[in-house]
């Protein structure tokens, strides 16, 4: 269930972020905002995303690096908020 | 007065102080004046003269802060670049600004080389952090190791300090040009109506690498305050924590900033209750955005101000007209002028439309290299001789003189406060195989401010919007990539049958390929 979870929100990002060009090397760990694939307005969408897809609640305070900076602290961000 | 003047001056001071807050690290004067004075050192030992260029290509980082003032006290000019340029614009700065050294981040190496593979001379490059895309590159750390040596002689504060590329409507950017002086007066007149101290801790997100991001440094450094430095916005919630937890005293603003935080759910002012201050700039704060901030932040003086790159800042409301006159961008700055004329350079009456010409010593010296774009620029007043400013934006008075921002003359975009020329895009456009023709308009956006919309005819039926939208992430800066493409059967022409960008805007999406 994990990788489904792990795929989607990779998908997400290409399509978004990468405009579909999956030729990009994107490991898990790389981050997003070093990298200037997402910015200000991308951190948005990306939590429009999440919220949507994944039926979460998403706080202000939530909405830092730690959690959303890399697609492996986003995987393990929303299975936390799931579990809760 | 030189600009390194201001850190020398408030290192005398208090050296001890904290200067700096970013990365982790929090950097005193002290500090930061012996870095710069090592890396000044290594530049001119590298060959770095009085008067070459030195590119800082670079994020909002402690290394930058330190390289901007090490260019200054090595004698050289300035060029800030934002390190979301690609290869082609940095490749253009480059040859048009010819610098002797790029300092850059590690990560933007690869754009550096890009960039750097056609050009007739090469500027050695200074990395800060080895990157395989450039083996030859100094390294940073090394390069603060460099002894301090005596600076260059005949140092004025007359000399080119600066170069700021801005984004021209004929596409290709044309380099500001501001001395030492000029840029003391901007920064001395903002300090002087914002009322700044030492006391006062300025968080900034903008980069330094535009006017608005590089003077918070500037005018820190001035009055020996403290600066955090933050890389964006992309973390709202994170960059108020920072606000509370530095006890931030000043938080400059642009408004796609004033509408995030506006959007947030669960904002809490007593975050913010350090500041004294908050300004605006860089395009239009709508006036209900406005009052929102300012009913969630009672406490917090707001300046609205209106400024370019040819002359840093031009005006700025008093916060105590925001009630009678809250669209108004207020008067001019501290020891400048500025005024509404007609095609003529005559004075208009309040209420009628003009554009906003400036004078004061603030003014840019002009365009380097381009003496036409300059003429047209910085223009004789025709009643006095005195050199005005033409700032290509239309402006009216009210009956007390106060000013109000109306349209640009041309089509410059402003989306995120930052300017997007329709042309830049275009021309972007027109190399990915398919795009027959391409017309870049910009198109009201709740967050953006104006978001850029790319109208195209396309040759090829299999072209998506995403693959369009792609290209133009690989080769311009983020803020000029549009937000959305529309596919038409053809694009409207004026009589003479060039492509009109004001018809294209007006029409409704015509059939074409249902993409």
């Amino acid at each position: 269930m994990s990788d489904l979870t792990r795929t989607e929100i990779r998908n997400f990002i290409v399509e978004n972020f990468l405009f579909g060009d999956d030729s990009r090397p994107l490991p898990d760990e790389m981050s997003l905002i070093d990298n200037d694939l997402v910015d200000s307005t991308g951190i948005l969408e990306l939590v429009g995303f999440l919220e949507e897809h994944f039926e979460l609640k998403i706080a202000d305070s939530d909405i830092v690096p730690a959690n959303l900076d890399s697609i492996e602290k986003i995987v393990v961000f929303v299975r936390q908020k799931q579990a809760n | 007065m030189r600009i390194e003047e201001y850190l020398r001056n408030s290192t005398g001071k208090n050296g001890a102080k904290a200067a700096l807050v970013a990365d982790g690290r929090r950097m005193s004067y002290a500090e930061i004046s012996d870095l710069s004075d090592r890396l000044a050192a290594s530049l001119m030992e590298r060959g770095v003269a009085k008067g070459d260029r030195v590119l800082v290509f670079m994020e909002n980082t402690w290394e930058a802060a330190v390289s901007i003032f090490a260019v200054w006290k090595a004698g050289a000019v300035l060029c800030p670049t934002n390190p979301s340029v690609k290869a082609a614009r940095l490749s253009f700065v480059i040859r048009d600004c010819r610098p002797t050294v790029v300092i850059a981040q590690g990560k933007l190496a690869g754009v550096v080389a890009e960039a750097t593979a056609n050009t007739q001379t090469v500027p050695q490059v200074i990395l800060t952090a080895p990157h395989a895309a450039l083996p030859e590159a100094l390294d940073f750390e090394a390069c603060l190791q460099g002894k301090p040596r005596p600076m260059p002689g005949g140092m004025s504060e007359n000399d080119l300090a600066i170069i700021i590329y801005t984004s021209g409507s004929t596409g290709e950017p044309k380099g500001v040009m501001m001395a030492h002086s000029n840029m003391d007066a901007a920064a001395g007149s903002i300090v002087g109506y914002l009322e700044n101290t030492a006391d006062d801790i300025i968080l900034n997100v903008l980069p330094m690498a535009f006017g608005y991001g590089l003077y918070q440094l500037l005018m820190s450094v001035r009055l020996g305050a403290t600066l955090v430095l933050e890389k964006s916005f992309a973390f709202p919630a994170a960059i108020l924590q920072r606000i509370r937890d530095e006890r931030a005293t000043g938080f400059p603003l642009v408004p796609s900033m004033v509408a995030m935080m506006l959007q947030m759910r669960d904002f809490d002012p007593s975050y913010l209750a350090s500041l004294r201050y908050m300004t605006n700039a860089a395009a239009a704060l709508p006036v209900a955005h406005l009052a929102q901030i300012r009913a969630l932040l009672p406490h917090v003086r707001f300046y609205s101000m209106y400024g370019l790159t040819e002359c840093t800042r031009a005006t700025w409301l008093p916060p105590q007209e925001l009630d009678r006159r809250p669209g108004s961008v207020g008067i001019a700055i501290p020891g400048t002028y500025a005024a509404v004329v007609d095609e003529t350079g005559a004075r208009v009456p309040a209420g009628v439309t003009g554009e906003l010409v400036v004078s004061g010593p603030h003014l840019m010296l002009g365009y380097w290299e381009n003496p036409e774009a300059t003429k047209r620029a910085l223009r004789p007043d025709p009643a006095t001789g005195k050199i005005r400013l033409h700032t290509g934006d239309l402006f009216r008075t009210d009956a007390e003189g106060f000013l109000y921002f109306v349209a640009r003359k041309d089509d410059i975009i402003k989306s995120r406060g930052e300017k997007v020329a329709p042309k830049e895009v275009e021309a972007v456009l027109y190399t990915l195989p398919g795009i027959v023709e391409a017309i870049v308009i910009g198109v009201p956006d709740p967050v953006l401010g104006q978001a850029v919309k790319a109208l195209v005819v396309s040759s090829d039926p299999n072209l998506t919007e995403q693959e369009v939208i792609r290209h133009c992430a690989r080769n311009l800066e983020n803020f000029m990539v549009p937000k959305s493409v529309e596919f038409r059967a053809s694009l409207p022409k004026t009589d003479s049958g060039k492509l009109s960008r004001r018809l294209a805007a007006a029409v409704p999406e015509q059939t074409g390929p249902d993409q």
